[in-house]
């Protein structure tokens, strides 16, 4: 059944720093590298050694407890090193590109005719299972589990995120071959929620699948909001998402049997010049993308967007899920509290709390640095999360139930229903600065130890 | 500012030099951390964050406290005159007024200060962290709620015990289950209660007025609330008088003692605006509504506890008024809550949102308990005019237990939907 839904709280960032809606094709890395760390709780075993070639699409990892996921390679290229860190943990491994890419084709699905096990191992084979995400616990979905239903979030509602409208315009045979696909995969439905106002002709078009109009403020485009109004997940019951950007890729590969995954990374915040959509693969540098799009030195460039991206320096590479870099001013400075500080009147600060004027000025956008403002506490103030948190979830006892290793109360009070990235918002307003993304993803990690 | 900065580094620079010294870094580091926003960055999570914190929330509820405390001031100046015959007008000598006010309130709240940061800071460097706001608050209001000749040596030790008992005890700022202000007052209040209550210490320096001849003549000194529980026991000696068969005339005259009583009791408008005797900051609900409206129009404290504290006050003020037979249950209801600290407490006690419900429909239940026990107690029960105080600590007491129910009803929503589904 279709739905309308209207997500009343929340609260949209605006921050200074969209990216223009203009295409510009970034230069071939000499590199790509693949991290494990994308993918949360994956331990890597190596298909490939140092020096040994690689084609496009062929894999160079594989999920040690789950040896049927391929994570493989953006490009045809050379292994060229393989990174470790402590206890010789891999941190990523690197990829020499080729001047042009040879790929490892994979036989074209007749997609029509396919069943759901011939689904799962094209989709495995080819390298696209990654893409596929489980709630509960927000890590790669397990390829035996029948999911009860798929969702596709049609919208990325995060501060200065990229417009899919615009990513994916043009994109409706292959967004639709990715739908096709997916939909084997449940016995369930496909469900695709798009912005209530005037979504691109790609999903307008989409067929097959149960569409949903959404609207409200962020989080309203994170996708564990949209399955607590739509199908809310239960104890026991596992639902996969995939980001529609992703589901492109899982199109076009099942349409031309190639692996490309082509990101269209927008580059945004405050501090970065040329802020544009760049055409890019997987795995790049941050510095073909960035490189010489940064003003000043002191700056913090982050993959993904300013809630839930991850810090990176220029020599490091895109994140698997991301499609975004964001750069803004590092706040690595003292402030003294009458003029900048605590107690400043603060005319232009991005506060979400009516202690300061901001908030009467609702469309103004806010240059945001990454100071802490403040020093973590206990919590103090109540009913705040509440205000940004658009679940019927108590977040702050499910936040206090995880710290303290409660597996009783996280189940109770809500666990399987919510990721790290829908507790963003809450850990941006708090008073007391609590690292709840932290403490929810541990509380999720002690799930999946125990639980499932 | 580049100075003051250099000031900090050096010092933070001096005290790492040796590991006696590291100990004592909480000190400065707190200092510090009042005159500069660290320069800590993100390092996990959300990159950017709210530029809200802890001591601007708190430094706002002192603000709000302001009207009170100047109002408190002017106040306890005024008393101070009226008590010698000479106060004149409400605007006569009233600079002298504020002048003797602040002689006599100033002090309780540099003890109250000094104590309860001294005991905050040696919890500070024995756990090995900052010092926590929460006591700039407290420390505000363990004077407003004390009465203006209260000797400063208890004020010190009232801190010192809710500092430690009502707080630190639990884990500091965040983990108290009762509020500390109220605490220190609780513990003055049965610990020393001719201090706390009763004629002879809400008027500054009445004591050695009544010593030295000085008072003048038909002023008692008591609040309107003592005043009206008076009045009460009066009636309610007259009743078992009549039980007893004393003669009409004993009943009669005992009725119009009482009666005598309740006609001290101020009008309606001068307890709104605070012209009676009572606690520093207590008596003016216009001030305590000031700060109230500054608070909400911050969103610092909850419309949600505010209201129905006011409701749940109100509800058995109107029952009592129905059910009348005293001069004290026939006040009007709106009038029995500007008398005493039922407005301070609405604004300032009952919603301190450590020890406050936390979950919306809790605050509702909360707010109404806190409000309706404190007018019961201080109706009902004649020796405790003050009842605001017991209702509030003990609607904090159940305030976890009313979360419980709360929490227990969308566990339950939850669990009902995987039966159905």
């Amino acid at each position: 059944m279709s739905k309308s839904i209207k997500i009343r709280k929340g609260l949209d960032v605006n921050l200074i720093g969209e990216a223009d809606k203009v295409i510009v094709d970034a230069q071939r890395s000499q590199f790509y590298a693949i991290k494990p760390a994308d993918f949360h709780n994956t331990v890597p075993k190596m298909v490939v050694k140092v020096g040994e070639k690689v084609k496009a699409g062929a894999p160079v990892f594989k999920d040690k407890y789950n040896m049927d996921i391929n994570f493989v390679s953006p490009v045809s290229g050379t292994v060229s090193d393989i990174v470790r860190g402590e206890k010789r943990r891999i941190l990523s491994v690197l990829i020499e590109a080729d001047a042009s890419d040879e790929y490892q084709t994979n036989e074209i699905a007749n997609i029509g005719g396919l069943d759901a096990a011939g689904a799962k191992s094209f989709l495995l084979n080819a390298g696209l299972w990654p893409f596929i995400k489980m709630r509960p616990l927000d890590v790669i979905a397990k390829p035996e589990d029948t999911p009860k239903a798929i969702f596709i979030s049609g919208f990325d509602s995060h501060p200065l995120a990229p417009d899919y409208d615009f990513t994916l315009h043009g994109k409706g045979k292959e967004f639709q071959a990715g739908i096709d696909l997916l939909s084997k995969l449940t016995e369930g439905a496909v469900n695709l929620t798009t912005r209530s106002s005037n979504p691109d002709d790609t999903f307008k078009s989409a067929t097959g699948c149960q569409k949903h109009s959404i609207s409200g403020p962020h989080p309203s485009g994170n996708v564990g909001v949209q399955i607590h109004h739509i199908s809310p997940i239960n104890k026991g019951e596992v639902v996969w998402v995939v980001n529609a950007q992703d589901v492109a890729i899982i199109g076009s590969t099942a349409l031309t049997g190639k692996y490309v995954p082509t990101r269209l990374v927008a580059l945004t915040g405050e501090t970065a010049k040329n802020r544009k959509y760049y055409r890019t693969l997987i795995g790049s540098t941050i510095k073909n993308i960035a490189g010489n799009n940064i003003e000043g030195d002191n700056n913090r460039i982050i993959s993904g967007n300013v809630l839930t991206g991850e810090k990176v320096e220029m020599d490091d590479y895109l994140g698997y899920y991301h499609s975004q870099i964001t750069v803004i001013p590092e706040g690595n400075e003292y402030k003294f509290f009458l003029t900048k500080g605590w107690l400043g009147l603060g005319f232009g600060r991005f506060s979400a709390s009516h202690a300061y004027p901001s908030w009467m000025s609702k469309s103004k956008k806010f240059n945001v640095d990454t100071n802490l403002n403040g020093e973590e506490r206990a919590y103090v103030v109540t009913e705040q999360y509440e205000k940004v948190f658009p679940f019927d979830i108590f977040p702050v006892q499910l936040v206090k139930a995880a710290i303290t290793n409660d597996i009783d109360n996280m189940e109770k009070l809500g666990i399987y229903e919510v990721a790290p990235e829908d507790f963003a918002l809450c850990e941006l307003i708090c008073t007391s600065k609590v690292q709840s993304q932290e403490h929810i993803r541990n509380g999720l990690d002690l799930i999946q130890k125990e639980c499932m | 500012m580049k100075f003051l900065r250099n000031i900090f580094d050096n010092a933070h620079a001096a005290l790492n030099k040796s590991e006696k010294t590291k100990k004592f870094f909480p000190l400065v580091d707190s200092v510090d951390t009042l005159v500069f926003t660290p320069n800590h960055t993100t390092q996990k999570g959300a990159h950017i964050r709210d530029a809200i914190d802890l001591k601007r929330t708190m430094m706002f509820v002192i603000l709000a406290m302001i009207p009170c405390l100047l109002f408190g001031i002017y106040n306890a100046g005024h008393w101070h005159y009226h008590a010698l015959g000479e106060a004149g007008g409400y605007m006569d000598n009233f600079m002298s007024k504020l002048g003797i006010g602040a002689w006599y309130v100033i002090p309780i709240i540099a003890v109250s200060y000094a104590v309860g940061l001294g005991v905050e800071f040696i919890f500070a460097i024995k756990n090995g962290h900052a010092v926590q706001e929460g006591f700039l608050v407290s420390g505000m209001l363990i004077p407003l709620i004390m009465p203006v000749d209260v000797p400063l040596w208890m004020v010190a030790v009232a801190t010192i015990f809710a500092v430690v008992i009502g707080k630190e005890v639990f884990g500091g700022t965040g983990m108290n289950i009762i509020n500390v202000a109220l605490t220190a007052r609780a513990f003055l209040f049965f610990a020393h209660p001719t201090s706390m209550t009763g004629d002879n210490t809400w008027v500054a320096g009445i004591k050695d007025m009544k010593t030295d001849g000085t008072l003048v003549d038909g002023f008692s000194g008591a609040t309107s609330l003592g005043d009206l529980a008076g009045a009460k026991s009066k009636y309610a000696e007259a009743a078992v008088a009549l039980a007893k068969d004393k003669g009409e005339v004993v009943v009669a005259g005992l009725k119009a003692e009482g009666d005598a009583m309740a006609t001290k009791a101020v009008s309606l408008m001068d307890s709104f605006w605070g012209f009676e005797v009572g606690s520093v900051g207590e008596t003016s609900a216009f001030a305590a509504l000031l700060g109230g409206a500054f608070l909400l129009w911050v969103g610092i404290a909850s419309w949600k506890v505010m209201v129905s504290f006011f409701l749940g006050g109100l509800s058995i003020a109107g029952l009592l008024y129905a059910m009348g037979g005293n001069p004290f249950y026939e006040v009007d209801p709106i009038q029995q809550l500007m008398y005493g600290g039922f407005m301070f407490g609405m604004v300032f006690m009952i919603t301190d949102p450590v020890t406050a419900a936390q979950t919306g429909t809790g605050k509702f239940f909360y707010g109404f308990i806190g409000g309706a026990l404190g007018i019961l107690i201080r109706m009902a029960n004649p020796a405790y005019p003050e009842g605001v105080m017991l209702g509030i600590l003990i609607a904090n007491v159940c305030a976890p237990t009313i979360d419980h129910m709360v929490i227990r009803a969308n566990v339950k929503r939850r669990m009902k939907r995987l039966k159905t589904a």
